[in-house]
């Protein structure tokens, strides 16, 4: 288990095991989204805005 | 000796669905990359690298970006899950439609214009309520329920004026008094899987917008209207949304081609993602698929 550093509010945002790159996580603190974007060392950044294509 | 797949899975954001499937690719030791639409380009002079994978399943959370991938995919010879024919088909709710009024299934009645004015006049002629619906567009977004002339003049012109160049596709579909929910379908080859109720007190019943899954029974009458609805787009691995008329019975009302099934999956106890696994190793197979 990793942690990292929330970019918007700065909290601790730990990544459990399983964690995949591409994954979203939500700030514990601050609720944003959050992606993955690589897990050794592991990283994240805030995830786009949702797109009006987007969906299933 | 049988050479060993390769499956390129195309994706983007990964959601719960992604990560069941790698697991699934994992546990029958298929070979697999993941392919991220955000970080891919194609070189259409050059196929070489693409060709390696004996088929691609397509995830990608942008319809737009899943759906010119495989278009180059498809003509560069590779198989993919869906094809480039079915997520058109099924990308486009207009499409959708006249694809299932061509086969003669039933579905909620649509009327289409291309201006706010001509727009007005049919929903006049439709009646009241109607709902409004974006023709790409995915999770209940910008659904309008229209309840009278006014709302329609005002959502009208808000398309017209702040909306992409699609929005100027009025398509507006007859609203149906439903009983609360309606009915997600999955249907994989030729194969009606499962299937749940999405209830909610709002009108929009998608489990993305806080509809609650409870499991369906597959009745001879699903199972059949739904194997229908998947001809009727192709096939392949689709979600299908029903709406129960209380007077007309079952209609189809969306054919979903990259389903999100994490309430359907653990409700079931089917094994959805590795269907799709073997689904999509039997299209690289080139077997007969069920």
């Amino acid at each position: 288990m990793s942690t990292v550093s929330c970019p918007e509010c700065a909290a601790d945002v730990k990544l459990e095991a399983g964690t995949e790159v591409g994954e979203i996580i939500v700030c514990p603190d601050c609720g944003v989204d959050l992606e993955v974007t690589a897990l050794s060392p592991a990283t994240i950044q805030l995830a786009p805005m949702e797109q009006e294509d987007w969906g299933e | 000796m049988q050479q060993r797949l390769k499956i390129g899975v195309l994706c983007s954001r990964v959601r719960v669905e992604e990560k069941w499937i790698f697991a699934s690719l994992e546990k029958r030791g298929i070979d697999f990359d993941r392919l991220d639409d955000r970080l891919i380009s194609f070189d259409l002079d050059d196929s070489a690298q693409w060709k390696q994978y004996d088929a691609v399943l397509e995830r990608s959370i942008s319809y737009t970006s899943g759906l010119y991938a495989l278009r180059i995919l498809n003509a560069f010879g590779v198989p993919t899950v869906n094809t480039v024919g079915v997520a058109e088909a099924c990308g486009d709710k207009l499409t959708t439609s006249t694809l299932l009024m061509k086969a003669g299934l039933p579905q909620p009645r649509n009327v289409v214009a291309f201006t706010p004015e001509s727009a007005l006049d049919a929903l006049e002629k439709l009646g009241y309520p109607a709902v409004v619906k974006p023709v790409v567009g995915s999770w209940g977004r910008l659904l309008a329920k229209i309840n009278d002339r006014d709302a329609a003049e005002a959502i009208f012109e808000h398309k017209a004026t702040l909306g992409s160049t699609q929005h100027q596709v009025f398509y507006i579909q007859e609203y149906i008094e439903k009983p609360g929910r309606d009915i997600r379908v999955v249907v994989i080859g030729d194969r009606v899987l499962t299937a749940m109720y999405r209830t909610s007190p709002h009108w929009i019943t998608n489990t993305a917008r806080g509809g609650e899954g409870q499991l369906c029974p597959i009745t001879p009458e699903i199972e059949d209207l739904c194997s229908k609805a998947a001809q009727a787009v192709d096939g392949g691995v689709l979600a299908i949304d029903l709406i129960e008329h209380p007077q007309r019975g079952f209609l189809i009302n969306e054919v979903n081609h990259t389903m999100e099934f994490h309430t359907l999956q653990p409700l079931s106890g089917v094994d959805i993602a590795g269907e799709i696994v073997d689904y999509t190793a039997a299209i690289a197979s080139k077997e007969p698929v069920q």
